[in-house]
């Protein structure tokens, strides 16, 4: 099947501080990629890079093979952030309402939510597990809870793209396995290309299919097989961060 | 409780109440943006810089409700271009535009020396004096916004939420950041004439943070924004026109009598 995200030479620099460096891979349809590296390796800056969020230094970004840049079929792509509490928790938003939010991408002028949105909505906070929360405000949800809430946000329109930053720091257990379990089913189901930013290295190898390992530049992308069996990686990492990662899968 | 009803009969009364009722609306829902936006200031520093619009209408001896709209228009779009492209953040931008404002209103006021009463009419605002002009302007501007703000509503929704999330969505948070700052600007305007310079900002803010306490919905935190705004404007004129008080200052009196009520109602 064809590139997903096809990222050729990227680079980025803050105020003068380079962030990443000459990175280049692709990811393929149906792929369930783990992305992931030390703190400040620029995992997020990738991904706001592949989201449009920044622009690039040098090197250009594809998504569904159009630059990033002149990309417009949003509602192909789900993102869910790494921290939810930056958005407006001061706003009196119900569940109901937040997700009706990832429905706009699919809209055009003027945005209207309809009667059958409303079902649209209820039908992903079941799969979710969370119908019962569509009327209460989000803050006054769990963590947990706010995290599927936005999950559902970026679900709702069907992406055949899913992209998460750290979605798992603010779940309990059984949020984590309801959450994970449903990844996993829409990406071996439905062939979602999901592209999941981690520190986890304990969890990722039990989800994710491919390793893309970052420290400010590409360190490596491949299989997660290809990862535990690449004594250079060990080498670079430590065995013993190298097992963390190898040991669950 | 006959003096109470007879007010109504007044035509000044009753058009006080229909202006400033519709002001009301259109301000109660755009602060309540504004406000979730951290925004709160932008409405104080526009009617700061329609001082200096107003000071250069009476200068120029034009009616300075017309020549207010475009120039706190601009003001507002110069406070957004700076705060975007300059090294400052917003509300650094919001004080250099309005106290340049006031600066230019001062000396304008300084050089004709004939019309500091007037101006000093637009400073505290007079909601009983308004014309019928004015209060025939004031509907069909709020009309307008209303309805712009309805065609753009979820738009407004989503950058108020997360902006990011609304850029993946693929709203342009530039042009729906310049709508609601332009918007203000016209409502800040209509609002001078009602309460003037010095309080208004209190009709975008006090009944967007009145309904912040007790709503539950956003759309429910509009409508409690809303019913507090019109409801502030109502008793306010009765009271004012009752006790012989400043109608404005009375209005924003009652707008913060609805607050300290929500706010207890909250945390009971």
């Amino acid at each position: 099947m064809g590139e997903i995200i096809d990222v050729i030479n990227l680079s980025f620099d803050y105020a003068a501080n380079e962030i990443l460096r000459t990175v280049s891979f692709s990811i393929n349809h149906g792929d369930y990629v783990g992305l992931t590296g030390y703190n400040g390796s620029g995992k997020t800056t990738l991904i706001k890079l592949i989201l449009g969020l920044l622009k690039p230094s040098s090197g250009k970004i594809l998504i569904f093979g159009k630059n990033i840049l002149d990309f417009n079929d949003w509602k192909k792509i789900g993102y869910l952030p790494q921290n939810t509490s930056t958005s407006n928790y001061l706003l009196p938003a119900t569940v109901e309402e937040i997700v009706s939010l990832g429905l706009l991408s699919t809209k055009k002028f003027p945005r209207i939510i309809t009667g059958n949105d409303k079902n649209k909505i209820i039908g992903i906070l079941n799969d979710l597990q969370i119908a019962d929360l569509k009327n209460k405000m989000i803050d006054q949800l769990s963590g947990g809870q706010q995290q599927r809430v936005f999950l559902a946000r970026a679900l709702i329109n069907e992406p055949e793209l899913l992209i998460l930053d750290e979605p798992t720091s603010a779940l309990d257990t059984n949020s984590r396995h309801i959450f994970f379990s449903y990844l996993k089913k829409i990406n071996q189901e439905k062939k979602v290309t999901i592209v999941m930013v981690t520190h986890d290295t304990g969890q990722i190898g039990k989800y994710a299919s491919k390793l893309l390992y970052l420290e400010k530049e590409l360190m490596f992308y491949g299989s997660l097989y290809d990862f535990c069996q690449s004594e250079e990686m060990g080498k670079k990492l430590g065995s013993k961060s190298q097992h963390l990662i190898c040991h669950q899968h | 409780m006959e003096n109470v009803y007879s007010i109504f009969q007044y035509s000044f009364i009753q058009k006080a109440f229909v202006a400033g009722s519709f002001v009301a609306l259109l301000s109660s829902i755009l602060g309540l943006f504004l406000v979730l936006r951290r925004l709160s200031l932008i409405g104080d520093g526009l009617a700061h810089a329609s001082f200096g619009a107003i000071a250069l209408g009476l200068f120029l001896g034009i009616y300075p409700f017309y020549i207010s709209i475009p120039l706190v228009i601009v003001a507002s779009l110069i406070i957004l271009k700076l705060s975007e492209k300059a090294r400052l953040y917003g509300d650094a931008a919001i004080g250099v535009v309005s106290s340049i404002s006031i600066a230019i209103g001062i000396i304008l006021t300084s050089i004709s020396k004939g019309f500091n009463a007037d101006l000093f009419s637009y400073l505290f605002g007079n909601i009983l004096v308004i014309g019928d002009d004015e209060v025939l302007l004031s509907i069909i501007l709020s009309l307008t916004v209303l309805l712009v703000i309805y065609l753009f509503y979820y738009d407004l929704f989503s950058i108020t939420f997360n902006e990011e999330l609304a850029k993946i969505s693929g709203i342009k948070t530039k042009a729906i950041n310049t709508l609601l700052v332009v918007l203000t600007a016209v409502t800040v305007v209509l609002s001078i004439r009602m309460v003037g310079i010095m309080l208004a900002s209190a009709f975008l803010v006090l009944p967007a943070v009145t309904a912040l306490q007790i709503s539950k919905s956003f759309k429910s935190a509009l409508l409690f924004s809303v019913i507090s705004g019109v409801f502030s404007v109502i008793i306010g004129i009765i009271v004012s026109f009752i006790f012989n008080l400043p109608t404005g200052a009375t209005i924003v009196l009652a707008n913060f009598v609805l607050f300290i009520l929500s706010f207890f109602l909250k945390n009971r």
